[in-house]
């Protein structure tokens, strides 16, 4: 089992949900974070005091998927995600040791 | 009396009180989440404190009989607790008194509640109520009398009653509180500013405003009421209400188009926050002036005080003083330039019938605001400037560093402006229940 987590432009989570449900994922956690990269900020003015703002807004999507759907997965989100501007973000894959599912009791696999 | 002038001020009156609360969000905005609720709290304690001191003493200090004959203050005690008030109001006689009464109570209201926004996020709730009351009864109340309390005559023009000196002797005009409303306010805010200090990691770390729309939502309901503010200074429904109805329209229209411009030119945008600030600026600077110039004379003055305020906010990163809301480069420095323009755009077909020095009619108006001008700044900053020394050393004004980092609303209200999750937060005592038991809940429940 892995986890998979890309963190993405905000412009782009509808295209990477659509492409997770097409390939058969059912379950994703969405979250909106806040982050840094190579992206450059942006500059507010607010009464003629300049802020920078370094921290740029982006969301967050966390999958549960099977070892064997790894490949096919990250090259979905990849596509569905990339803009091609500076900031488009990032996806990685972790080991996952165990899964329950809550309401079932169901483990590991058949939880995912 | 009147019944249509009556219902107009009436009506007027609750415009001007809605003008508290709208400030209350208009500033709110402005500071960071953590502060919100404290900045509107600020506003809402003078709506409680000054409306009960206004009923006790102070409508009767503002409009009192004179107590020496010189105009200084009017008698606390003659109306207090506004016993002796049924019947006409004396001056224009078309009115009830209880109906000029509630007006006026609104403007004080509206005055303490201005000075707040020079210290967001570091003033202590307690202290600043308590500096409120006293600044309404030293300061405002007696400027109030000044500015605002005319003369009462006879048939045959021999004063009857003697009124406030800025408005009788030196014959300033100030229509709706240029100087004893917005000059007062504002040198008040200076004060508090060198007394308390700046925010703690001033000016890089304080944050910026938290929510503008809020800011738009205040500015909205400011300018909303302002119509009551100064149209409902006429005391009556008629040509002098509509006058000024409009050249307060006009004058924050101007005054919100040359912020933009001079936000455009400076720094290549304009904003949301300035916008609404040129709006207040403008509504500042014309509240003075709205009874004594034409709708061009009030475009003229609007376009000076917002392109005035938009720099003169800009000074304070280079003065190094933490005005966080801006209260003296929007009220002081707006106040001051409607008030002394006066002097200028003055024209004799405006109700108050005065030439000013564009109109032909020299400079004797001229002096005359800038005495009214510099004698309410100097009587304000003075004596603000000591009540908050005082309470700064005796009791404390200040919240303490551990307070300020926490977040004022937290520290001084216990409570938070902005839940969206309920994660981490539980019931642990019901409104009931004594203090200090915590799991009372539990023993209830089980």
């Amino acid at each position: 089992m892995k986890l998979l987590t890309a963190v993405v432009q905000q412009s782009r989570v509808e295209e990477v949900r659509a492409a997770l449900v097409s390939l058969g994922v059912r379950g994703m956690t969405i979250a909106e974070v806040r982050g840094c990269g190579r992206q450059q900020g942006h500059t507010e003015i607010y009464r003629g005091a300049e802020y920078t703002v370094d921290v740029v807004d982006k969301t967050r999507i966390d999958v549960l998927i099977d070892d064997t759907e790894v490949d096919e997965v990250v090259r979905a989100v990849v596509a569905a995600a990339r803009s091609g501007n500076v900031g488009d973000g990032k996806v990685w894959v972790t080991p996952v040791d165990s899964v329950v599912r809550v309401r079932t009791g169901e483990t590991d696999e058949r939880a995912v | 009396m009147n019944s249509g002038d009556t219902a107009w001020v009436l009506v007027c009156a609750a415009l001007v009180m809605l003008m508290t609360p709208g400030l209350a969000l208009f500033y709110g905005g402005m500071v960071r989440a953590r502060g919100v609720l404290n900045m509107l709290m600020m506003s809402l304690a003078s709506l409680g404190l000054v409306g009960v001191l206004w009923v006790l003493y102070g409508y009767s200090t503002a409009f009192g009989t004179d107590v020496a004959g010189v105009g200084l203050l009017g008698s606390p005690t003659e109306f207090f607790g506004m016993s002796r008030l049924v019947g006409a109001e004396a001056l224009s006689d078309t009115i009830p008194t209880f109906a000029f009464a509630a007006f006026q109570a609104m403007f004080a209201i509206l005055t303490v509640a201005l000075i707040s926004g020079a210290v967001a996020d570091r003033a202590r709730f307690g202290p600043w109520v308590l500096f409120a009351g006293l600044w309404a009864t030293l300061v405002y109340f007696p400027v109030a009398h000044w500015v605002f309390a005319f003369d009462e005559t006879n048939a045959a023009g021999e004063v009857t009653a003697v009124g406030g000196w800025i408005a009788n002797r030196v014959a300033a005009i100030d229509f709706a509180g240029g100087t004893a409303v917005h000059i007062n306010a504002g040198a008040a805010a200076l004060a508090l500013v060198l007394v308390l200090g700046p925010r703690t990691g001033w000016p890089r770390e304080t944050g910026k405003p938290h929510n503008l729309p809020l800011v738009v939502l205040g500015a909205g309901l400011l300018w909303f009421g302002w119509f009551g503010f100064n149209a409902g200074s006429a005391l009556s429904a008629g040509d002098t209400a509509a006058v000024v109805f409009l050249n307060t329209l006009v004058g924050a229209s101007a005054a919100m188009l040359a912020w933009l411009l001079v936000e455009r030119l400076r720094h290549g945008r304009p904003t949301t926050l300035g916008a609404a600030s040129g709006i207040v600026a403008g509504l500042v600077a014309i509240t003075p002036a709205c009874s004594a110039v034409t709708p061009l004379g009030a475009v003229a003055i609007g376009l000076v005080a917002g392109a005035c305020c938009a720099l003169a906010v800009e000074l304070k990163y280079r003065l190094r003083y933490d005005d966080s809301l801006d209260v003296v480069g929007v009220h002081l420095v707006g106040g001051l330039i409607g008030t002394l323009l006066v002097g200028f755009f003055a024209s004799e077909s405006a109700p108050e019938g005065v030439a000013g020095l564009f109109y032909g009619g020299g400079v004797d108006q001229l002096w005359r605001q800038t005495v009214g001008a510099v004698a309410v700044l100097a009587y304000s900053l003075v004596l603000s400037w000591f009540l908050a020394w005082v309470l700064q050393r005796t009791i404390g004004f200040r919240i303490d560093s551990r307070g300020e980092h926490a977040g004022i609303d937290e520290t001084e209200h216990a409570e938070t402006g902005y839940h969206f999750a309920d994660v981490g937060s539980t019931l642990r005592r019901p409104a009931t229940e004594e203090r200090g038991s915590t799991d009372a809940l539990e023993g209830s429940f089980r």
